[in-house]
């Protein structure tokens, strides 16, 4: 988890214009970072690329709009990394 | 072309599912009062509008595609490089090809070309959503209008 930590953390970083060093795992990306809806895709672009993955951010956001999933479960980083890294482990099984 | 209104492209000449590619084609009209202050007395079509053209015929891919379920919108623009003037009367070859299929947005990579010769080129990102109120119809009667027809298309 810590080198995706360290790759999505440059990522939003770069991405975002947003200081390395105030981005923890425990940051939430809407709420601590500011990361608005257009941001995030820019961000799940450079993560697709970065992975070689898809994150289902469509269906993420549908699950926290309707309720079903808290936006925590998705959008602090550590999950976030965690979701990655399943994913990830998906594709290479 | 109709610049004014925003209609880059003419006709789509190739749709390929398969191969993800799309290629259009459209005429730079003879006068347009764009062309009265881009510039006075030497008439080119601004970068924007060629930016415009390539996100256009990217826009047609996505829609084929996706068979007009989601509508694309420009987000991003990256690494535009405009090689050539483009003046009133060229004709203009425009290829788009998908590079990512992303969940809630698309990449591409699109250029122009007019008799052969490079004029632009740019990768292109599009944030999909679903179509505001009236906009599927609109879009729906223009893609059939430029010749392309998901519904006829098959993968």
């Amino acid at each position: 988890m810590s080198s995706t930590f360290e790759t999505v953390a440059g990522i939003i970083s770069e991405t975002c214009d947003i200081p390395r060093e105030k981005i923890t795992p425990a940051s939430h990306a809407i709420d601590d970072l500011g990361i608005d809806s257009l941001a995030f895709l820019d961000i799940a672009f450079a993560v697709d690329k970065a992975f070689g993955i898809k994150l289902p951010l469509e269906q993420w956001t549908q699950e926290v709009n309707e309720g079903k999933a808290p936006a925590e479960q998705y959008f602090v980083l550590e999950n976030l990394c965690a979701r990655i890294d399943g994913l990830v482990a998906a594709k290479t099984a | 072309m109709r610049l004014e209104y925003f209609e880059m492209i003419d006709t789509v000449t190739l749709f390929d599912a398969a191969q993800q590619r799309i290629v259009c084609r459209a005429t730079v009209p003879d006068a347009s009062p764009v062309f009265e202050g881009h510039f006075p007395g030497h008439p080119l079509v601004p970068g924007v509008l060629l930016t415009e053209t390539m996100a256009q015929a990217s826009g047609y891919l996505v829609l084929g595609l996706n068979r007009l379920s989601q509508m694309p919108f420009l987000m991003a623009v990256d690494k535009a490089r405009f090689r050539t003037f483009v003046e009133p009367g060229a004709v203009l070859v425009i290829e788009a090809a998908l590079t990512v299929e992303g969940s809630g947005y698309a990449a591409t990579k699109a250029s122009i070309t007019a008799d052969g010769k490079p004029v632009c080129d740019a990768e292109l990102r599009f944030r999909l959503m679903p179509f505001p109120a009236e906009l599927g119809a609109l879009m729906r009667q223009r893609t059939a209008a430029i010749g392309l027809v998901p519904e006829a298309v098959t993968s």
